[in-house]
C-alpha cells in the first residue's frame, strides 16, 4: 500500500491507497511547522484504517511550499547567477526584466563569463578559468550561498556548465550549492536561466523542508521510501528534491487532475474542477496533464516550466446570478458563500442557490429559494453548462471523443450531460484528489534537443532521442520493462541547414520500489 | 514631423509587429527587451517621417537575419547591428543620417530601434516589406531599383563580412544566408543603403506607426472592454492598409508542418463553429493564402492574420494548434506592394503557388465595421509613388 500526502497552505490531506482504491482518507489543518500537521494526518489515517508500517511500500508528498516561498519572497538564499556566453548575450544580463523586490529578496548578483555553444555544437568562446576565479572571489565576498549556472545552448551540450561548476566549487568550497540550467529547463536561455536562479534561491529552504518532511514521516514510525511530486505528476526522491525544489512548482494542479483521473478510472480525459469562484479545466493524456506551450509567469518572472495547461473561467458555486438567470459570474461572493448565498440566509443570488432551486442539490435552507422561477433557474444552469462545455471543447486536442470528469465542491452546478460532450463522470472522494494524485508511483525522463537530421537519418535520430528519454527514466528509478514514451514532439527550425529539428521526448515508467528502497 | 518613441511604447509595438508578421517574422519579445534596456541607458529614439527627409540624406536600414529560434538561446551581445551599420558606413566613406527597418513585421521592427538607441541615430518610420517576408530580395526597395548591395553582416564576436553582388539581390540573399549560418545561425545586417529621395520613392511609409497603432488599438480595446476587432478596423482605416475583412471565424482542426529548404512549410485547417465550411491556410513561415471551399479569399502579399477570437492576440504558425478558436482577418496592402513589378518579387508565384494575386477587397465577404467617428477622421493619404 502507498500513502499520499498533500501539504497545502490550509489543509494537509492524507490517503491510504491500496492499488487504485482509497482505503482511508483524512483532512487536517496544515501546521505552521508542517511536521505536526503531517504527524496528525498520519495518526488519523491509522485510526481510520489500521495498517502495519511494513505494509507501506512508499510515501508520496505533494507540497506548495516552494512556490509559496517564492511568491511571498521569503526564506530565499543569497544567490549569484553566472552565465557562460560572452561576448554574446551581454545585452540582456541575468535578472533582466525581474521584479526588483524579488531580486533584492535573494540579493541577486549577475555575472557574465566566456563560454557557451552555437546551435551546431561549436563553442562561442572557450571557458576562461581565471575569469571564473575572479567571479568566485566576488561571489564569496558578497556572501552568496547558492549559485545558478547557465550556458548558451546547454540543453544541446552541458559540458561547459559542468566545467564551470568544478572551477567555481573549488574556489567557493563545498557549502555553496550549485544549480545547472541544463538539468532544469529547456531551450530559451532567459526562461531556463530564470528557472535555474529560482531553484538556486530555494536550495536552503529545500534542505530544511525535506528534512522536516522526512523526520515527520519517520516520527510516525514509517520506514518506507519517501518521494515528492513533480510538476508533471511523476515522482522524485528526497535527494533529488533537495537539489531541484523548482520541480515541485506545479504539483498542486497536476495532482488534483491526476487524482480525479485515478478516482474515475480514466487516464485520458478532461478534468473540470468547479470551485467557488472559477472553473478550471485541464486535459490528461495517458494519465499526464497536457503542458502549456508558452512561457509561464511565476511571481512576475518569465520561465518555461512544464506547467499543466489549464483554462479558467469565472464560474463557480459563489458566482453571482443576474438578469433573470441570463448572466452568471464572473464576480463571486467567494469564501463568503456560507453567509451571503440565499440558502445560507444571505441576500445574494448565487449559482449554488440556482442549483438548489432546480433540485440538483440539497444545500442549506432549500426553502429560501422557493420563490425563484423555474425558468430563471433553468436559464442560469443552461448558461453554466454551455460555457463550461465550451471551455472543455477548446481544450480538446483532437476530434476524438474525450470523457469529462467533474470534481470540486461546485460540480453540483453541472448537469448529467454537457452539451455535445456526453455524460459527466463524477467520482467519489474528490475532496482529497490532490493526495490521491500524489500517491501514484511513476517516474519520468525527458530530453529536449536540437538535432541535425540528414537525408535518410530521421528514423535513427528519433530512435536515439526516444532511447535517451527512456534511459533517463530508468536512471530516475523506473522499472526498465515498464517504461514507455508518453510524449513526443518534433518541430523543424526554420532558416537552419541540415533540417535542424527540435525534438522533445518524455518517457514514463513504474517506480521500481525494490531498487530504491533503503 | 518627428516624434519620440520610448520604452512605454514597446509592448504595443511588439504586439502590432507580431500581427503584421502574419504568423512569422520571429517573436519580438527578445527584441523588445533589447530595446527596453538600451532605452533605459540611452533614452528614447527619434522617429522621422519619410516625407520630411532631405533628398540627399544617407539612410542605412538594419536588421536581424537568420533563425528566430537561435536568438532564444544566443542573445546578441548588443553592438552587432550597429557594428554592421558602421562597417557599411566605413565602406561607403559616409555616415548615415538615420537607420530604418527593412521589415516591420516581427523582431525586425525592433532592431533599428536598438541601433537608434545605442548609436544615437534617428529611425525612419517606413520599411521595405510592409509586413514580414522570408528573404532579403523581397523588398519594395529592391522592386523599385535600390540594390541591397553592398551588405555588411556582423556577429557577436566582432567579425564583419561585406558582400557585394551588384544589382543581383537574389544572389545577395543566397550568400548572406550562407554567411549567417557560419556565424551561428543568426547575424545582423546593414543593407539597402539609400538616399532620402529613394526612401520616399520606394519604401512603405509609416509602418512603425502602423505597428504601434495596431498594437495600441488591441491593448486599449482590451483594457476598456471594447471589441478589439472594431478597434483594429479603426486603426487600419487611418492608414494606407485601407481594407480589413473577416475571412473566417472558427476552430483550428488540423495543423501540419514540415521543413523543406530551411523553411517551415505547412497548412492549417479551420472549421466554422456551425460546421458550415472550412478555411485552409497555407504558410511558409508567414501565412500565404486563405482558401474557403476552393475559393481564394486572400493571398500574399495581402496580410492574412490568425487572431484569437476574443482577445485578438495574433497566433504565430509555430504556436498554432488544434482547438484554437480564431478569427482570420485579411488586410489589404498598399498599392506599391501590388504592382506587377512587386508581385514579380513577392507575389504568389514567388512562393511556389500557382495562383493569381486578387486584392482581398475584391474577394467575397464584407469589411469589419469600425466605429463611426473613426471613419469621419479618415486620413488623406499622400500618394506614395
Amino acid at each position: 500500500m502507498r500513502i499520499g500526502i498533500d501539504v497545502g497552505g490550509t489543509n494537509t490531506d492524507a490517503v491510504l491507497m491500496d492499488a487504485n482504491t482509497v482505503a482511508a482518507a483524512v483532512k487536517r489543518s496544515t501546521s505552521a511547522d508542517v511536521t505536526t500537521g503531517i504527524v496528525e494526518a498520519l495518526a488519523a489515517l491509522q485510526e481510520q484504517r489500521a495498517f502495519s508500517v511494513d505494509d507501506i511500500d512508499a510515501v508520496m508528498i505533494g507540497t506548495t511550499h516552494f512556490i509559496n516561498a517564492l511568491v511571498e519572497a521569503r526564506r530565499l538564499a543569497p544567490t549569484a547567477a553566472v552565465r557562460l556566453g560572452l561576448p554574446a548575450t551581454a545585452s540582456l544580463p541575468p535578472f533582466v526584466d525581474w521584479p526588483e523586490p524579488l531580486v533584492a529578496a535573494m540579493q541577486g548578483r549577475a555575472y557574465l563569463a566566456h563560454g557557451g555553444h552555437e546551435f551546431d555544437g561549436r563553442e562561442i568562446s572557450p571557458l576562461d578559468p581565471d575569469e571564473l576565479k575572479r567571479h568566485a572571489a566576488d561571489i564569496a565576498a558578497s556572501g552568496s550561498r547558492s549559485v545558478a549556472i547557465s550556458s548558451v545552448f546547454s540543453p544541446i551540450n552541458s559540458e561547459l556548465e559542468l566545467q564551470a561548476q568544478e572551477i567555481l566549487q573549488a574556489e567557493l568550497g563545498p557549502d555553496v550549492a550549485f544549480s545547472l540550467s541544463h538539468e532544469i529547463g529547456r531551450i530559451g536561455l532567459l526562461e531556463r536561466e530564470n528557472a535555474t536562479i529560482i531553484n538556486a534561491a530555494l536550495r536552503e529552504l529545500a534542505t530544511s523542508i525535506v528534512d522536516g518532511l522526512a523526520s515527520s514521516v519517520a516520527a510516525s514510525g514509517l520506514t518506507a521510501p519517501l518521494f515528492l511530486s513533480q510538476n508533471d505528476g511523476t515522482l522524485m526522491d528526497m535527494e533529488y528534491a533537495r537539489r531541484y525544489p523548482v520541480a515541485t512548482f506545479a504539483s498542486g494542479p497536476t495532482n488534483s487532475m491526476r487524482g480525479a483521473a485515478v478516482l474515475s478510472g480514466l487516464d485520458t480525459c478532461a478534468v473540470v474542477d468547479v470551485g467557488g469562484t472559477t472553473t478550471d479545466v485541464g486535459v490528461l493524456n495517458q494519465g499526464f496533464p497536457r503542458e502549456a506551450t508558452g512561457e509561464v509567469l511565476v511571481a512576475g518572472v518569465r520561465t518555461n516550466f512544464r506547467m499543466p495547461d489549464v483554462l479558467s473561467i469565472g464560474i463557480g458555486g459563489g458566482s453571482l446570478v443576474r438578469e433573470n438567470g441570463a448572466l452568471v459570474g464572473p464576480d463571486s461572493v467567494g469564501y463568503r458563500l456560507n453567509t451571503e448565498a440565499l440558502v445560507f440566509g444571505g441576500s445574494t443570488l448565487t449559482a449554488t442557490d440556482v442549483a438548489v432551486a432546480a433540485g440538483w442539490a440539497e444545500i442549506g435552507d432549500t426553502g429560501r429559494v422557493g420563490h425563484l422561477s423555474q425558468e430563471a433557474a433553468d436559464r442560469a444552469l443552461d448558461v453554466i453548462a454551455t460555457r463550461v462545455a465550451d471551455v472543455v471543447e477548446r481544450m480538446r486536442t483532437s476530434a476524438a471523443p474525450l470523457p469529462v470528469v467533474a470534481v470540486g465542491g461546485g460540480s453540483v452546478l453541472l448537469p448529467e450531460e454537457l452539451p455535445g460532450l456526453g455524460r459527466l463522470h463524477r467520482p467519489e472522494n474528490f475532496a482529497v484528489a490532490n493526495a490521491i494524485g500524489a500517491a501514484i508511483a511513476q517516474v519520468s525522463g525527458e530530453i529536449d534537443k536540437v538535432y541535425a537530421i540528414s537525408e535518410g537519418s530521421r528514423a535513427t535520430v528519433i530512435d536515439e532521442a526516444r532511447q535517451e528519454a527512456v534511459d533517463r527514466a530508468i536512471a530516475a528509478g523506473a522499472h526498465p520493462g515498464s517504461v514507455e514514451i508518453v510524449d513526443f514532439d518534433e518541430v523543424p527550425i526554420p532558416y537552419l541547414p541540415g533540417n535542424a529539428t527540435r525534438i522533445r521526448a518524455k518517457a514514463v515508467g513504474d517506480l521500481a520500489l525494490t531498487a530504491v528502497a533503503r | 514631423m518627428s516624434w519620440q518613441l520610448g520604452p512605454e511604447d514597446l509592448p504595443a509595438l511588439a504586439l502590432g509587429a507580431t500581427l503584421l508578421g502574419t504568423g512569422g517574422g520571429g517573436d519580438p519579445h527578445i527584441g523588445r527587451l533589447l530595446v527596453e534596456q538600451a532605452m533605459r541607458e540611452h533614452g528614447p529614439v527619434t522617429i522621422l517621417d519619410p516625407d520630411d527627409l532631405d533628398d540627399d540624406l544617407l539612410i542605412i536600414p538594419t536588421a536581424q537575419m537568420g533563425a528566430p529560434t537561435v536568438v532564444l538561446e544566443r542573445i546578441p551581445a548588443g553592438p552587432e547591428p550597429l557594428a554592421a551599420l558602421r562597417r557599411l558606413e566605413d565602406h561607403r566613406g559616409r555616415r548615415a543620417a538615420a537607420t530604418m527597418p527593412i521589415e516591420c513585421g516581427g523582431i525586425n521592427s525592433m532592431i533599428p530601434l536598438l541601433v537608434g538607441a545605442t548609436g544615437g541615430l534617428p529611425v525612419v518610420d517606413a520599411d521595405g516589406m510592409g509586413r514580414a517576408f522570408p528573404e532579403l530580395q523581397m523588398e519594395t526597395f529592391s522592386v523599385y531599383g535600390v540594390p541591397g548591395s553592398p551588405l555588411a553582416i556582423a556577429d557577436e564576436l566582432g567579425h564583419t563580412v561585406l558582400i557585394d553582388t551588384g544589382e543581383d539581390n537574389r544572389q545577395l540573399e543566397w550568400l548572406a544566408r550562407g554567411v549567417t549560418i557560419r556565424l551561428g545561425g543568426v547575424a545582423y545586417i546593414a543593407e539597402y543603403a539609400m538616399t532620402g529621395r529613394q526612401v520616399k520613392d520606394t519604401a512603405v511609409p509609416r509602418t512603425l506607426s502602423l505597428a504601434l497603432s495596431v498594437g495600441r488599438a488591441i491593448l486599449d480595446a482590451r483594457r476598456d472592454h471594447r471589441d478589439p476587432f472594431a478597434a483594429l478596423a479603426d486603426a487600419f482605416s487611418r492608414t494606407i492598409y485601407t481594407h480589413i475583412r473577416e475571412l473566417f471565424h472558427g476552430k483550428v482542426v488540423d495543423v501540419e508542418r514540415r521543413t523543406t529548404e530551411g523553411f517551415a512549410r505547412g497548412r492549417a485547417r479551420i472549421r466554422s463553429a456551425d460546421g458550415d465550411g472550412e478555411l485552409e491556410i497555407s504558410f511558409q513561415n508567414e501565412n500565404l493564402v486563405a482558401i474557403r471551399d476552393e475559393i481564394q479569399l486572400a493571398v500574399v502579399p495581402d496580410l492574412i492574420c490568425i487572431l484569437e477570437e476574443e482577445t485578438a492576440e495574433p497566433i504565430t504558425t509555430e504556436r498554432l494548434r488544434y482547438g484554437d478558436r480564431v478569427r482570420v482577418i485579411g488586410v489589404s496592402t498598399p498599392a506599391l506592394m501590388r504592382t506587377p513589378e512587386a508581385l514579380a518579387v513577392f507575389g504568389p508565384r514567388c512562393f511556389g503557388l500557382d495562383r493569381e494575386f486578387v486584392p482581398v477587397e475584391d474577394g467575397p465577404g464584407g469589411e469589419i465595421a469600425g466605429t463611426a467617428d473613426a471613419r469621419m477622421e479618415e486620413w488623406e493619404q499622400t500618394p506614395v509613388r
